[in-house]
Order: structure tokens, then C-alpha cells, then sequence
């Protein structure tokens, strides 16, 4: 390795090498095998306008079609002071795939954590980034957990958590094994508080994740085809010998088996996650309110905030 | 002479099983067999013989014991004669009185619980069992517990905690199942849900790996007060066939991942992730039983002496600090 083969070449190889069309301009969608134009998949929240397939979104986008004004404070993972606890090694050095997921992602690890409002309404949100080494569970994503959950305490605010993860970060060993009661005692911080944890399961959700906290909220939300379930579709197969059912692990199969309360289409969930806060954080009649409200704590009208089409039909798929 | 003599407290009708790693014990104790049939009107010479190549058998087991690699140790905690849950219930405990079902769905016979009386206690007793038989090891599903299982122990838990008895629970599952059907009824709630259960108690729970301590089915008993793991058992977020096959992906890697993953009671211990190793006999729990399972009541005796002392909520919270002070401590 010197720098020409490192930096000069690549410019020389640049210049001669006709520019490609950047192939980003269109998405391929996964599921219906039609070409998407990137304008429109953003519009659309990066779902398919052919199939209505729900693509995978990035923390970023995720908050910003979250917040009201798509306005949050996101704020620092806890630093930490271990990085690669076992000096793992299988064919990489787990240091080495860290790097480079931080690298590819611009992100310390596989969440994401901000504080805004919803419907003007306190939440805080911790969203999962799939793109980070499967979105694993480690130290990492266990303490960020737990500070969304003080953050919701010390705010008086909803906690809402986005899982999109394989499961445990089996690079920390049982230290990945163990964030699974940690992130359970994070789901009971916020509920001795008396505040509401919403769980929005995307896709994919498996393994320690769905075994701990995905699997404790007090409400449960699915968007639409994400792959929910405890052990993976290939495990399973390897033990039972047998294919598995067409939808199986799927949001709608996991409706139909009692384990979430709806699916809701990614265009209609901060409708109805601001329709649900509102009906937790203000129980009794407005009429009865006799003092003068103060103003900006009056809250819009839910459909203002909302596109107007589904919010009146959660499960629609 | 033969009823000293810990080779021999086997139970007849159980099939001596030897590792790979155990070849030079397997041949010496053969000679012995031999040795034995020859003797039948006590030869001074042979008794001679026999006591000499025992003593061998002993220095050759400790040898090889002594520094046992990661992946011997998982063959070890895997090992058919191991003491199972129902061993240490029959060992341990007395009025032992099973309690059956999760009041939903059904009975899973891979998690035994029910209340009985351990050195004078009277506890909820929960274990995973693999079975013996090939017969029980069906009904069992090979310790892999279906959310029907996890339930019941939650149930259980929830039983302790309104008659304040203490919790002790004994982990030995390759995992939870992973199968359509336990899918189906939602084993990552029940996995997770007893979890939840575990670390809410105000009365103490201890829980002690025994054989295998497999992922999100073992954890699902052990968010305790004190976890103790017998000293050549394993407890990991993933068996090592598994992630070779993901890691490596081949499964001809278990061997490396198992280094990899520092699963074995010794490297947990310095990660401070368990309380107490306790120690087995000379070749482990599978060659003298009662021994191992004599020690692993002595030390959840002791553990459990310790918890009784200690004030309903201040255990709970002390449980829930320690959890979270875990991973402040990762450095190996």
C-alpha cells in the first residue's frame, strides 16, 4: 500500500472511466422487483408506490417524519469506556467491523436516541439503525436504552422505541446476552413513572431484542410485511426440516396471533401515535377545564398534523 | 474397597460415556475392568495393580481437567451422565411437589417447577430439563422450552412472591425452541416476559447453570440475585455451533467461536457477569454425582442464607443495580 495506489490511482481511474448514471436515483424495491425514483420513495417515506412494501429507513429519516415539524434534540450515546470487552476475532476483529459500520453509517452504534414533540406532546424515541451491524443489541445499544428511559423520566415523557434489529451482538458474548435485562429494567423505569412505552416494531425484529424489551410495551405497533420473532426463519427451518408458511414471522401473522395490537401503515403512525398519547395524557373531558389555559400548551387538532388519509383506519395494510 | 471407590457409585443402569478428550482415562479404567474380572479371590498383586492404575486415572484426570479448553468444557456441560434438574431435585430437595401448567395453553415438560423444601426452606423450585431416556428427552423436547414453559415459571415466580418463598432456579437448555408453534404463541414475549417477572420479585432468587446456560432460554430464568454456574458448565448468548455457522459460516468453526465467546463459568467470573463458581469433583459432575450435587446445595445454601437476611425492596433494587452495573465491569 503506498499513495499511489491509494490516492493517485483512484483519480487517474476516475478521470479516464466514463461517469456512471448514479444508480441511487432509483431503488429496485425488494418485493415487487419495480423501479422506484428516489424523489418519490423519499415522499412517500420510502415506501413502495407500487406494492406498498415498506423499505428500510435510516434513524435520520425516521425522526424527522416522527417529530412535529420533524424538530428533535438528539443527543449523545453514552460514551463507552470498553469497546471490544472480549477482543472478539471470527474471520474480522469485531474492532475492525465496528470501524467499519461507524464508518459506514456515521454513527456510533446501532441507535439512535432525540427528544421532541409529538402532537406537543413530550417523547423521546429510540430508533434502531439496521444498517449498523444488523441493528445488535450490545453495551452500546443496552446503555442508550437505559438513557432514553432516565431522559423519558426526567422529561415526563412517552418513550418509543423503533427496534429494527437480528437480535443480540453475538461479538460481546454474554455481555450482548445480558442487555437483555438491562433493557428490561429500562422498560420498567419508564413504567414506574406512570408514563406510557410504545413500541414500534419494524423490520426485521428478531431474537434478544423481541425477547426483552420489544416485546414489553404497552402497546405494540407493526408496520406492515416486517419480520417479527423470537428465533430466525433459518433456524427454524434447520429444526423443524420443513419450509415455513408463506407470511410467517410477518406483522399481520403476529396480529392474527395476539402479539401486537395493530399494523399501521408508516404514512398513518404518527397519527395514530398522537392520537394514542393523547388519549393516555389527557383522560377527562376538555369541558371540564374551567381555568384559562396557558397558551401554547393547547394542543393542535390531531388531524391537522397528520396526512388526512388513514388515520381513521390503523390497520389498514 | 469397591464401595469407596467413586468409579463404581455410578448407577448400574446408566451407560458410561467418555469424551474424546478422555481416551487415556477410557483405556486405564479398562485395564482395571480387567484387571477386577481376573481377581476374583483378592490376589495381593492385582489389588496392587488395580490401586496403582487408579491412582493413575486420578493424576490423568486432573491433568486434563485442569485445562480443559473452552470447547471440551462445552462437550463436558453437555455430557449425558451430567446431573439434570431432576437429579439435583432428587438430591436436594425434599416434599418436592411439581406444579403443572401456564393456565393458557398447556403443560411443557421441558421446565419442571413446583414448591418442595431445600435445607429446610420451603421454595419455588424451577429447572430445565433435558431428560435421560430417549423417551423423556421427547417429552422434554430436549430442554428447549416452548412459551407455555416460560409462563409457568412465571406463574410460578409469581406464586413465590405472594407466599414469600424463595426462588431457585437450575438452567440447563441448549435455548429456547425455536419452532413454528412457539412462534406462534409467542415465545419472545414469554422469554421476555419472564424476564420482567424475575427482576420484579421482592422475595431472593438465585439461579445456578448446571449444564448448558443457552441464550434467551437460559436468561430467562436467571435475571437473579445471584447466578452460580457449576464449574464446567457454559452460559452464552449463542450455542457455538451457531455462530460459526454465522460468523464463520461454517459450522466446522464451534471450536473457535467457543474461545471466542468466553463462555465457561472461570471467564464469566472475571467478567464479574456471575457470582460463584462452584467447584465439581475430580472428572467432573458426570463421575461422582452426589459430590457435585452435594456442593451445589452447600453453596445455594449459603447464598440463599445470605438473601433471607436482606429486606424485601432493598433485594429487588440491589438486583436491578448490579444488572445495570454490569457492563461497566466488561473488561476481560
Amino acid at each position: 500500500m503506498n499513495w499511489i495506489t491509494n490516492s493517485v490511482l483512484p483519480k487517474i481511474k476516475a478521470l479516464v472511466q466514463p461517469r456512471e448514471v448514479p444508480d441511487n436515483f432509483w431503488t429496485k424495491c425488494s418485493n415487487c422487483d419495480e423501479m422506484v425514483f428516489h424523489r418519490q420513495l423519499e415522499q412517500n417515506f420510502q415506501v413502495c408506490s407500487h406494492c406498498d412494501h415498506h423499505m428500510g429507513m435510516d434513524p435520520d429519516a425516521r425522526l424527522a417524519m416522527l417529530f412535529d415539524d420533524g424538530q428533535c434534540t438528539k443527543i449523545e450515546l453514552p460514551k463507552q469506556t470498553v469497546v471490544d470487552p472480549l477482543k472478539f476475532r471470527d474471520r474480522k476483529r469485531y474492532s475492525d467491523r465496528l470501524k467499519e459500520a461507524q464508518a459506514k453509517t456515521g454513527a456510533d452504534d446501532a441507535i439512535m436516541i432525540a427528544h421532541g414533540d409529538l402532537g406537543g406532546m413530550p417523547a423521546v424515541a429510540a430508533v434502531f439503525s439496521f444498517a449498523f451491524m444488523g441493528g445488535s443489541m450490545g453495551v452500546a445499544v443496552g446503555d442508550a436504552l437505559l438513557r432514553a428511559a432516565e431522559l423519558a423520566v426526567a422529561q415526563k415523557a412517552a418513550l418509543i422505541v423503533f427496534p429494527s434489529s437480528g437480535g443480540a451482538r453475538m461479538q460481546e458474548g454474554i455481555l450482548s446476552l445480558m442487555q437483555m435485562p438491562r433493557t428490561v429494567i429500562a422498560t420498567q423505569i419508564v413504567k414506574e413513572a406512570d408514563l406510557p412505552y410504545f413500541v414500534v416494531l419494524t423490520n426485521p425484529t428478531t431474537g434478544g431484542v423481541t425477547a426483552s424489551f420489544a416485546m414489553l410495551g404497552d402497546i405494540h405497533l407493526a408496520e406492515p410485511g416486517a419480520i417479527i420473532g423470537f428465533a430466525g426463519k433459518r433456524v427454524i427451518e434447520e429444526t423443524i426440516r420443513e419450509k415455513l408458511p408463506e407470511g410467517f414471522q410477518r406483522a399481520e401473522y403476529l396480529l392474527e396471533h395476539g402479539m401486537v395490537d395493530m399494523v399501521v401503515r408508516r404514512h398513518d403512525l404518527r397519527a395514530t401515535l398522537i392520537r394514542l398519547l393523547g388519549l393516555i395524557n389527557k383522560p377527562r373531558p376538555t369541558a371540564e377545564v374551567v381555568t384559562m389555559v396557558q397558551p401554547g400548551l393547547e394542543i393542535p387538532a390531531v388531524d391537522k398534523s397528520s396526512s388526512d388519509a388513514g388515520a381513521d383506519q390503523p390497520s389498514k395494510t | 474397597m469397591v464401595g469407596l471407590d467413586p468409579l463404581t457409585e455410578q448407577p448400574g443402569n446408566r451407560m458410561r460415556v467418555f469424551l474424546d478428550f478422555e481416551k487415556a482415562v477410557a483405556d486405564l479404567e479398562g485395564k482395571i475392568e480387567v484387571l477386577r474380572h481376573l481377581s476374583t479371590d483378592g490376589d495381593i498383586n492385582i489389588v496392587e495393580e488395580v490401586g496403582k492404575l487408579q491412582s493413575k486415572v486420578e493424576r490423568q484426570l486432573k491433568n486434563t481437567y485442569q485445562k480443559l479448553s473452552p470447547w471440551q468444557k462445552v462437550q463436558v456441560a453437555r455430557h449425558p451422565n451430567r446431573p439434570h434438574f431432576r437429579d439435583v431435585v432428587g438430591n436436594l430437595v425434599s416434599e418436592f411437589t411439581p406444579l403443572a401448567g401456564d393456565r393458557n395453553f398447556g403443560e411443557d415438560k421441558a421446565i419442571v417447577g413446583g414448591i418442595g423444601r431445600f435445607r429446610g426452606f420451603s421454595a419455588v423450585i424451577i429447572g430445565t430439563e433435558k431428560g435421560s431416556s430417549t423417551q423423556e428427552r421427547i417429552e422434554t423436547n430436549f430442554g428447549m422450552a416452548k412459551p407455555e414453559g416460560y409462563r409457568k415459571a412465571r406463574r410460578l415466580m409469581e406464586l413465590a412472591e405472594r407466599f414469600r418463598l424463595p426462588v431457585l432456579t437450575f438452567i440447563d437448555t441448549a435455548g429456547a425452541y425455536p419452532g413454528i408453534d412457539a412462534e406462534e404463541r409467542g415465545q419472545a414475549e414469554a422469554i421476555a416476559r419472564s424476564i420482567e417477572t424475575c427482576l420484579g420479585l421482592t422475595v431472593p432468587i438465585i439461579s445456578t447453570i448446571i449444564g448448558e446456560g443457552g441464550s434467551g432460554g437460559a436468561v430467562a430464568l436467571a435475571a437473579a440475585d445471584r447466578v452460580l454456574m457449576l464449574e464446567h458448565s457454559i452460559y452464552s448468548v449463542i450455542s457455538p455451533e451457531g455462530c460459526a455457522s454465522i460468523l464463520w459460516r461454517s459450522g466446522e468453526h464451534a471450536k473457535d467461536a467457543a474461545e471466542a465467546l468466553r463462555l465457561t463459568a472461570q471467564d464469566l467470573k472475571k467478567m464479574d457477569i456471575i457470582d460463584e463458581i462452584i467447584p465439581e469433583p475430580l472428572g467432573a459432575a458426570h463421575r461422582s454425582r452426589d459430590v457435585a450435587l452435594a456442593s451445589l446445595g452447600d453453596a445455594v445454601e449459603k447464598a440463599l442464607r445470605e438473601l433471607v437476611a436482606i429486606d424485601a425492596n432493598s433485594l429487588r433494587s440491589r438486583r436491578r443495580d448490579k444488572f445495570l452495573a454490569i457492563s461497566k465491569n466488561g473488561s476481560s
